[in-house]
């Protein structure tokens, strides 16, 4: 949901990889070097190099998903081509769509402008609803939802899902029982079940025993992507006009994130800053919305020592935040062949791999009952069951409307809205102002 | 014409005999060759650099003024809608755009006044005689040679709120910690160490080059005359100087009107926004937000060349200051 969700994953290190990324474009350049196998026999084709264009770390090619599929396709090469930060990624995608050039085979989109490529770029895309191998009844209906364009726009399914990020919240066992808590996931997700409110009442009870210095969760903004994720309707209606203004439920996740600060729970951190980050390492604050994929950024951050001392417990709603897609453009040499790649990245079977190697967690609903996914535990979080949990969360998150400036909103709610009440002790009402005022800004043509 | 082509050309003198028909005409098309060798090789010699910057500089330069008299989305390049100056006009009335105008100027004079002023003294130091000063010639050009992102990652730990180092100390002296981050001078006094830091050694080669220009009899005259050496630095060495330091200056002006990479790392995930109240979103930063995260790219374009006018407005200034300074 919060800006960027994959590719702020990697932005610690993504702040040196400005300059790593200016090498990844100058490397961007296609390899023309296609191997024609000289006074080849008929019927043995040359080789067809597909390349794959993605941000961040993607995960297909380190889940080993590229050798599987030259090995069953000897006439197929695979290279792909990185940027690490989808800012810088997103926007040269769109100027190659719109040049034809300049375009990798098969392109990555982020949840938060899948929106804007469906509605804009969609006769540009290869309609990957009808491509061999592609089985809708395998997603959830959801995410295929979001890949494909208005019937208005022709309708076509553009964009095939890789992960979602459904929601659990991951919490400190160790500060928990310091402040009288249940520490069993199943005992932690019950105090919540059902309503965010008591979300912020269990951190009330929190704050109540645990004493100064010591906060609940780790920003107001995190609270509300945890929130807006898990409401049907957001920042634009069915017919595709901008509500984010007069929407309860952007208004209440906004309020009730707010109160969150007001009440002295939230650590005041912004996410995905250094400052974030020496947050998880010093066991700052006790709870975070916690989406499958940060579970391996948090490994990372609070490091070996606090290996047995968070776990992850279901969220109150099912709620989704961030996730991927891929599309094939039409400018590509050869489209049909990239289409067959595609679906076999996104079937049921290679996303559960994605799975087990990455933490990636699959939007093909088919999937949850292999037992690569059904199974997973993660030894990390006291071993908890997170194919399951997440799996559960999955499949009770609404059809989400998704608009084309959504990244825009949900950005300037959070980093200029909330982080003025989280940070600079702005009242709810000063907060939403000022984040209206420059959305307005934004979206004014 | 022919004695004018035979004093130019040195081998015409010699050959000038009476020759064939045919030697004749081959010597007036050699000399005349030779004329236009003299007259247009430099201008073939300096041609490169005109043709890419008038594919890199010239051409983008005018292709953004266009987009900026049109409506015109990243999502849809090719699609211009004529706006004329309505995206100037609204700039105008734009606070963001003004905020962010004030952001710059206000960082700009925060890091380029302290930075030029101990560069100065640094390269008076460094102009001394001492035992390994090459060493220390290298050493402050070490901060230009780091990379921004490298930099500013490292001054963003430093300038932590709740684990900095700078907050600590701070607060080892007892005067409390600060938000770096969100306060709305502090933020940008941040952000402008961050440039002290990097250009100070730059400017300091500079001034050092200059100074070691100036002939030292300057100086051992006003040692005879018994000047101090604080008074030979501000009656010898500095008016000496004054040429380069309008230099450093108009270059320095330039980078803080361009400023961009440290602010926008300086906000760690946030992007563009340069803090929660656009404390130190510059013009840069704005250009970059308007174009490639909101994707207006008329927007954006309007206010390069704003950014552009403004650089002109700011050159046609100093010259009329340093005009009026050499007549004086």
């Amino acid at each position: 949901m919060r800006a960027h969700a994959r590719a702020r994953r990697t932005l610690a290190t993504a702040v040196t990889a400005v300059g790593a990324a200016a090498l990844l474009l100058a490397g961007c350049a296609q390899d023309p070097t296609e191997k024609p196998q000289g006074g080849a026999p008929a019927g043995d084709k040359a080789k067809t190099t597909l390349t794959v264009g993605v941000f961040g770390a993607f995960g297909l090619q380190e889940a080993g998903l590229y050798d599987e599929y030259m090995a069953q396709n000897p006439g197929i090469r695979i290279e792909q081509t990185s940027i690490e930060r989808n800012e810088n990624y997103y926007p040269q995608l769109l100027t190659h769509l719109g040049t034809g050039s300049g375009l990798a085979d098969i392109q990555a989109v982020e949840v938060n402008n899948i929106a804007e490529i469906t509605a804009t770029q969609a006769d540009k895309l290869v309609d990957l609803g009808k491509a061999p191998g592609v089985d809708k009844a395998a997603y959830l209906p959801w995410k295929w939802a979001q890949g494909t364009a208005s019937t208005a726009k022709g309708g076509a399914t553009v964009g095939l899902g890789t992960d979602i990020g459904p929601q659990g919240i991951c919490y400190r066992k160790d500060l928990f029982e310091a402040a009288g808590l249940p520490t069993d996931r199943a005992a932690v997700g019950a105090l919540w079940a059902g309503d965010w409110n008591k979300y912020l009442e269990t951190g009330k009870a929190y704050k109540a025993k645990a004493g100064a210095g010591k906060a609940f969760v780790d920003s107001a903004s995190g609270v509300m992507a945890a929130v807006t994720g898990s409401s049907a309707q957001r920042f634009y209606d069915e017919q595709g006009k901008v509500v984010y203004k007069s929407n309860p439920a952007v208004r209440g996740a906004f309020d009730l994130a707010a109160s969150f600060s007001g009440e002295g729970l939230s650590a005041k951190l912004q996410q995905f800053t250094p400052a974030w980050d020496q947050g998880f390492a010093n066991g700052s604050f006790a709870t975070v919305s916690c989406p499958a994929w940060m579970l391996g950024y948090i490994q990372d951050k609070a490091g070996p020592a606090g290996k047995d001392k968070w776990d992850v417990a279901q969220a109150p709603k099912p709620s989704n935040w961030g996730g991927s897609f891929l599309v094939v453009p039409k400018a590509g040499k050869h489209t049909e062949e990239a289409a067959k790649l595609a679906a076999w990245l996104t079937a049921p079977a290679q996303q559960a791999k994605l799975f087990e190697k990455r933490g990636s967690f699959p939007s093909a609903s088919a999937s949850y009952k292999l037992p690569a996914v059904s199974g997973a535990r993660h030894e990390y979080f006291g071993g908890a069951p997170i194919g399951e949990i997440f799996a559960k969360a999955a499949e009770g998150v609404p059809v989400t409307v998704v608009g084309p400036k959504d990244l825009v909103i949900s950005q300037n709610l959070a980093d200029i809205g909330m982080l003025q009440v989280d940070q600079k002790g702005r009242s709810a009402q000063e907060g939403w102002e000022a984040a209206v005022k420059a959305i307005d800004n934004a979206l004014d043509q | 014409m022919t004695d004018e082509t035979a004093v130019l050309s040195p081998s015409a003198a010699g050959s000038k005999q009476p020759a064939a028909e045919g030697g004749g005409r081959g010597q007036v098309w050699r000399s005349r060759r030779y004329r236009w060798d003299l007259r247009w090789s430099p201008y073939a010699f300096v041609a490169p650099f005109f043709l890419f910057f008038a594919a890199f500089g010239l051409f983008p330069l005018l292709y953004t003024g266009w987009a900026a008299l049109h409506q015109v989305e990243l999502t849809d390049p090719d699609n211009m809608t004529w706006v004329g100056l309505k995206n100037f006009t609204r700039l105008w009335d734009d606070e963001f755009f003004w905020n962010a105008l004030r952001n710059t100027v206000t960082i700009g004079l925060l890091s380029t006044v302290p930075q030029l002023a101990i560069a100065l003294g640094l390269a008076h130091l460094l102009n001394y005689k001492m035992r390994g000063s090459a060493f220390f010639r290298v050493a402050v050009l070490t901060p230009y040679a780091t990379s921004v992102a490298a930099a500013t990652l490292v001054f963003v730990l430093l300038f932590g709120r709740d684990y900095g180092m700078v907050n600590w100390a701070l607060s080892a002296v007892g005067l409390g910690s600060v938000d770096w981050q969100n306060g709305t001078f502090a933020s940008q006094l941040a952000v402008s160490t961050i440039v002290i830091w990097r250009w100070t050694g730059y400017n300091a080669l500079i001034y050092l080059a200059a100074m070691q220009a100036v002939p030292g009899e300057l100086y051992e005259s006003a040692a005879l005359d018994g000047a101090s050496r604080w008074q030979q630095f501000l009656h010898v060495t500095v008016p000496s100087l004054r040429p380069t330091i309008f230099f450093t200056c108009v270059v320095s002006t330039i980078g803080a009107t361009q400023l961009f990479g440290e602010p926008l790392l300086f906000n760690g995930g946030a992007g563009a926004t340069g803090g929660s109240e656009h404390q130190f979103q510059t013009l840069g930063l704005y250009l970059y937000e308007q174009g490639w995260v909101n994707l207006h790219l008329g927007r954006a374009s309007a206010i390069a060349w704003a950014m552009f006018l403004i650089l002109l407005v700011i050159a046609g200034a100093a010259r009329l200051l340093r005009g009026r300074g050499a007549s004086r």
